[in-house]
């Protein structure tokens, strides 16, 4: 198994993140216009001396490599530098909006999952009936339409015509859970529609492969009733591939929760994200935008460390190798 | 969506019928390419068919209901909403279509060279496909608006950006399976340089997937193109664009939800057809399924 994570590690993960780091930090050298510009924003009077101070100060007169080493230290000890507009460090304003989002992540995932896998459980076992034909109606718009488009949907029938859940506006949690959670509600489904709609997909067609296979036959033919055979033999084995597919989306939803944030007004890691481009706010940009593809990247490997946990084939090929 | 197992068996098809083997196989894939077909020839056609102008503001007409002001009603600045859908419809397809096209030119590129030439071209290409592959596709988008600026042609680069680790994927696959056939090795030996080989020996044999999956694409990227004009990074005002009228119609929404309802609708209808679509063409293009079925 370590030597299984290990690999991972060196040959996936590692690569990927340093790939990342070239790519926002070139980003940012190719902003049409002087790096220092950038930093000083448009309209401001400086004297040249006062220019080539910040330039020490920031070290732009060292060249692009030795620039790029040098940020990617301070981005491994954490420091990201500081935001033009609020002069915060961008590493605590991340912080500061990190639990807004898990919580809404976190809570799209679990709402996913409780309502797609027995969903995709029903769906195989009534295959061909309507209600399968229903569920699978409802992954398939979960899939397709994009999530800003469900979230305005969401708004327009449940809050501004039907006038039952508020329409925007986030509640902290510190202002009561039930009205913190009243808050979430649109969001939450928004952002898991394409979360649950693939689980349940997954889950119907994984289902649907170990139902055939003998092994279940075998626990009929002693006998077993059906409740058993589906929850006890085949669901277990049936969730491996789900599990691959929860833990990919999963890191897609931090993408989504870029869009999600926007249209509710969620102050999130996406909302500071959009809100540092619109405001031109370029090392909050690099910071953010680094921050959620670490994160994305960091979810992946999580999949496939649980992957090797719950599937002692690829542990063990892992070993092999 | 399509149920692979539920399919008829049918033999390989001619190259002329495949289109009309495949509607006949699956109505509901027939059914979306159809309504598809008649989307994209009214979205075309929108500058002929004598519709009002979609950007110009006409105060005496806003938020008028559908019927009493065109087919579908006015937004707050009297702008006709069937006029400013058909038109976002034809620049959502334009961008679509030019983002997936040039993302197939590039990531083809790529993936023949990587496929056929290996050594550290394949490498290299292949660490930094996986790491455009590894942004969430819309963090991508928005650092690419951020260097480049709104509008289409950055939301084009940046939609093509996130799709040509895709393509190129696919297809230096199938030229790792396609460049060991003797066919290849007696061009090789015959002294054909390498362009030859790639352009008429293994670019016809990795057509298939790439066709297959420039319709999967179709969906994503105007999925992405309606994504970042909702954020306000795409579709510059008053230019429509379906992402941008479901977020500039927001305020009117709860006193006229037409404004939003048919935006939403037809993005929501336009991506469903496609993605019908796209899935009966990839299990029909398939030979692993087309075999099983």
């Amino acid at each position: 198994m370590f030597s299984f994570l290990a690999r991972r590690l060196i040959t996936v993960f590692l690569p990927t993140l340093f790939g990342m780091s070239i790519l926002v930090f070139g980003a940012m050298h190719l902003i049409p216009g002087s790096y220092v510009d950038v930093l000083l924003g448009v309209g401001q009077d400086i004297t040249p001396e006062h220019r080539q101070q910040i330039v020490a100060q920031y070290g732009l007169d060292k060249s692009v490599p030795m620039q790029y080493l040098t940020w990617l230290g301070n981005v491994l000890t954490g420091d990201f530098g500081n935001s033009l507009k609020s002069g915060n460090a961008v590493s605590s304003e991340i912080l500061s909006r990190l639990p807004v989002t898990l919580e809404l992540a976190v809570l799209a995932t679990v709402v996913s999952l409780l309502l797609a896998i027995p969903a995709g459980i029903i769906s195989a076992l009534y295959r061909g009936h309507w209600i399968d034909t229903v569920l699978r109606l409802v992954a398939l718009v979960g899939l397709s339409v994009p999530n800003f488009l469900i979230a305005t949907m969401l708004v327009l029938f449940v809050s501004t015509q039907w006038k039952v859940l508020p329409t925007t506006g986030f509640v902290p949690i510190g202002d009561g859970l039930g009205a913190n959670l009243r808050s979430l509600v649109l969001p939450v489904i928004s952002l898991g529609a394409l979360l649950a709609a693939s689980i349940m997909r997954m889950m119907r067609s994984s289902m649907l492969e170990e139902l055939g296979k003998e092994y279940l036959t075998v626990a009929r033919a002693k006998g077993l009733q059906q409740r058993t055979v589906v929850l006890g033999h085949a669901l277990r084995n049936s969730l491996i591939p789900v599990i691959t597919v929860v833990g990919i989306q999963t890191g897609y939803m931090l993408g989504g929760t870029v869009i999600v944030e926007q249209v509710f007004a969620i102050p999130g890691i996406g909302r500071l994200a959009l809100d540092a481009v619109s405001q031109r706010d370029y090392p909050l940009v690099m910071g953010s935008v680094l921050f959620i593809a670490s994160a994305f990247v960091f979810m992946n490997l999580v999949t496939d460390i649980i992957y090797g946990f719950v599937d002692p084939r690829i542990r063990v090929g892992g070993k092999a190798q | 969506m399509s149920d692979v197992a539920t399919l008829p068996l049918a033999p390989a098809p001619g190259r002329g019928k495949t289109l009309r083997r495949l509607a006949r196989r699956n109505k509901v894939a027939a059914v979306a390419g159809l309504i598809l077909l008649v989307i994209i020839v009214l979205s075309l056609l929108a500058p002929v068919l004598g519709l009002s102008d979609p950007v110009l503001m006409s105060p005496a007409d806003r938020l008028k209901p559908p019927g009493e002001a065109g087919l579908m009603g006015t937004d707050r600045f009297g702008r006709d909403i069937f006029a400013r859908i058909l038109f976002g419809t034809r620049i959502s397809l334009i961008v679509g279509v030019a983002a997936v096209l040039v993302a197939a030119f590039f990531g083809t590129i790529i993936g023949l060279i990587a496929g056929y030439v290996g050594r550290w071209q394949e490498y290299v290409s292949m660490r930094v496909m996986d790491v455009l592959f590894s942004f969430p596709s819309i963090v991508l988008a928005i650092l690419i608006v951020t260097i480049v600026g709104a509008g289409f042609p950055s939301i084009v680069m940046a939609i093509a950006l996130v799709q040509t680790p895709i393509f190129a994927r696919i297809v230096r696959g199938s030229t790792l399976s396609v460049k060991n056939m003797e066919y290849v090795h007696a061009a090789e030996a015959g002294g054909a340089d390498m362009g030859l080989i790639l352009r008429r020996h293994i670019l016809p044999n990795v057509a298939a997937p790439i066709l297959v999956q420039l319709a999967l694409s179709m969906s994503g990227a105007i999925t992405m193109e309606a994504a970042l004009s909702y954020l306000g990074l795409g579709a510059v005002p008053p230019t429509p664009s379906l992402g941008s009228m479901l977020n500039e119609n927001r305020s009117s929404m709860e006193i006229a939800p037409w404004t939003v309802l048919y935006p939403g609708l037809a993005l929501a209808v336009i991506v469903l057809c496609i993605n019908m679509f796209g899935d009966a063409v990839r299990d029909y293009m398939d030979p692993r399924i087309r075999k099983s079925m």
